[in-house]
């Protein structure tokens, strides 16, 4: 058990610097989601955690020593990859007993440690198969057994969950929260999706081309996003953002399309002209543009009942206390 | 595909028929030639039935040579071939798997140059630098010796070339997981990429041997001393002068005997060759 600590992480290849100086805290027993779109440095940032990447500038501390030089055997980590990693020619038994193996421990302790991973993750009988014999997700089972076993100081996540199919990744979800409220350990989990983000985080750093653009709670993060940015991604569909005046300046507006909601003509805010509809059974998502000369800004809605197509406009109205501005220059949040 | 032309079928069944005719005739007349005493298969036409000194005429090439021409007994011969088509893949296996290993996972100073030049050498068989190799072995004092046979054969691109794009396949996630886990390099090529490799291996190992085996101008140049000659050689050095002056009867029986053993191997690793191309362990 121990807190992971980011201070002005730097990492360059040659002239090319990748990730600009990220600071942030993982408190102990904390899971912690990275996410942002590829190649925003998320995995790089991971991987100079886990100690595959050095890192050019700042420190990273895991517990109290700071391990910018230790190797990453030395640094007690644990590190699920994203095609598992398994090694092919060993029995599910040997990939999760082969770093215990090099640590010299007994022969017994191995088997017990094993035998407790396989039982908490419903591999008991599997133990004697060889990776390929196995299912996507008893493989992914079998990564995370492999980093259980070590009972290290912290898990680290490259994207485990990528290589499963949908319903699978909802289902490996629910397990690994399960796993986590478990066991307790400290964890670092990078993904691109922001359900998975939404989902498993206790707190979640969002990056953007190498910058930390916002460290906070999944529902802090959605509900007052720092940058146009993290509005934008997170989200399904994302806020919408309009251009639009404020106290005589130009701001952008931020309302998330469930906030929009249908009225009257007149009392509407904004209407909109129905490009395309997408029924999902529990609500309705409408996609169109602005009508009424704001140049076609295009604005998703959430609907929770069905809407008549065929009207070809719909008119809203959003709660003031709701929206958000943005500098549309920065993209930084004006706070009110 | 369901294809019913009964000529299409005759007509390719008999071509194959004939292309495994010209194959195994001559080896046919082989063995039956080394069943018959000289007198027998001196005579025209050659009798094509088994004769009944095949025992006897096994016996002398195994113990005691040719009357004529070389005089080494056959087994010792099959002991040397044995010994050079043995050493020969299993040093270049164990060579290159080393020097691919460095040149895939390491980075150090020149490595696409060392990368290049174990490539060019491709380009140089043994026969191309026969004459500076055999200044070097006899300079060394390595005539007539196991050595001599087997380690100026033993340096090889192709294998170093092959193991290398192998390794590159490998994923780069399981090399770190290695490190994760705490294997340090070497331990990492011990338990992951040899048993990652071992189909490579003996698919190579196949090749070798019979290339190893089937040596004839190297060891023809570097062994003199009779108690040193492969198989290959020995067969050369039993055929002394005119047709009639040779012992066809017993340079046919040594050349079953230098048969066997390629097929043998081909036959007995047919299995982890297959292994290798159907499953892909990755």
């Amino acid at each position: 058990m121990a807190e992971i600590s980011f201070r002005n992480v730097r990492k360059s290849y040659g002239e090319l610097e990748v990730v600009h100086g990220v600071s942030a805290e993982v408190a102990d027993g904390e899971f912690v989601v990275i996410v942002g779109p590829s190649g925003c440095g998320k995995s790089t940032l991971l991987r100079m955690v886990a100690g595959l990447e050095t890192i050019t500038g700042g420190e990273i501390s895991i517990g109290d020593r700071v391990v910018n030089l230790l190797e990453p055997k030395d640094r007690d980590i644990a590190m699920v990859f994203q095609n598992y990693a398994l090694y092919p020619h060993m029995s599910v038994y040997d990939n999760m007993a082969y770093g215990l193996r090099i640590r010299g421990l007994a022969r017994s302790d191995i088997d017990a440690r094993v035998r407790r991973a396989a039982e908490i993750l419903e591999l008991g009988g599997f133990l004697e198969r060889k990776p390929r014999e196995l299912s996507g997700g008893q493989r992914q089972r079998v990564a995370m057994g492999r980093a259980i076993v070590r009972e290290p100081a912290a898990f680290l996540f490259d994207e485990p969950l990528s290589n499963l199919d949908a319903k699978l990744r909802v289902q490996m979800r629910a397990e690994l929260q399960a796993l986590h409220r478990r066991l307790g350990t400290t964890s670092l989990f990078v993904t691109h999706d922001q359900v998975e983000a939404m989902t498993l985080a206790h707190r979640m750093i969002v990056m953007n081309a190498g910058r930390a653009e916002q460290i906070g709670s999944p529902l802090d993060v959605y509900a007052n996003p720092a940058t146009t940015f993290v509005a934008g991604f997170i989200g399904s569909p994302p806020m919408n953002l309009i251009p639009s005046e404020r106290g005589g300046r130009p701001v952008l507006l931020g309302v998330r399309p469930e906030h929009l909601e249908p009225c009257a003509e007149s009392e509407a805010m904004m209407t909109v002209d129905i490009d395309l509809l997408e029924p999902l059974g529990s609500d309705t998502l409408v996609y169109g543009h602005l009508a009424g000369g704001r140049d076609g800004t295009r604005v998703a809605v959430r609907l929770h009942e069905s809407v008549d197509a065929r009207t070809g406009h719909l008119a809203v109205r959003y709660d003031p206390a709701k929206a958000h501005f943005f500098d549309p220059q920065g993209g930084q949040r004006i706070v009110s | 595909m369901v294809e019913n032309r009964p000529w299409l079928t005759f007509l390719s069944h008999s071509v194959l028929m004939l292309g495994v005719l010209a194959v195994a005739f001559p080896l046919y007349v082989t063995f039956i030639a080394s069943t018959h005493t000289l007198e027998a298969i001196m005579q025209a036409p050659m009798p094509l039935v088994p004769g009944d000194q095949l025992v006897e005429n096994f016996t002398q090439v195994l113990t005691a040579g040719s009357t004529k021409g070389s005089k080494a007994a056959g087994a010792t011969m099959l002991v040397n071939s044995l010994v050079m088509a043995l050493a020969i893949p299993l040093g270049k296996i164990t060579i290159s798997v080393i020097s691919a290993f460095a040149i895939v996972y390491f980075r150090f100073p020149l490595r696409m140059f060392f990368f290049w030049m174990i490539f060019v050498t491709l380009m140089l068989p043994v026969e191309v630098r026969i004459i500076p190799t055999f200044k070097v072995i006899a300079d060394l004092g390595m005539l007539n010796t196991y050595a001599g046979l087997t380690v100026p054969l033993i340096a090889s691109a192709t294998a170093t070339f092959l193991f290398r794009q192998f390794f590159m396949t490998v994923p780069d996630e399981l090399a770190e997981a290695a490190r994760v886990d705490g294997a340090g390099p070497l331990r990492f090529f011990w338990d992951v990429l040899l048993p990652l490799s071992k189909t490579t291996m003996a698919a190579l190992f196949v090749i070798q041997f019979i290339y190893g085996w089937n040596q004839y101008l190297w060891p023809l140049l570097i062994t003199t001393d009779e108690s040193m000659y492969t198989t290959v050689i020995g067969i050369k050095r039993m055929i002394v002068g005119g047709d009639a002056a040779n012992e066809w009867n017993l340079i046919m029986a040594t050349a079953i005997l230098a048969m066997l053993p390629p097929a043998l191997v081909v036959m007995l690793m047919q299995k982890w060759f297959v292994k290798g191309l159907v499953e892909t362990e990755k």
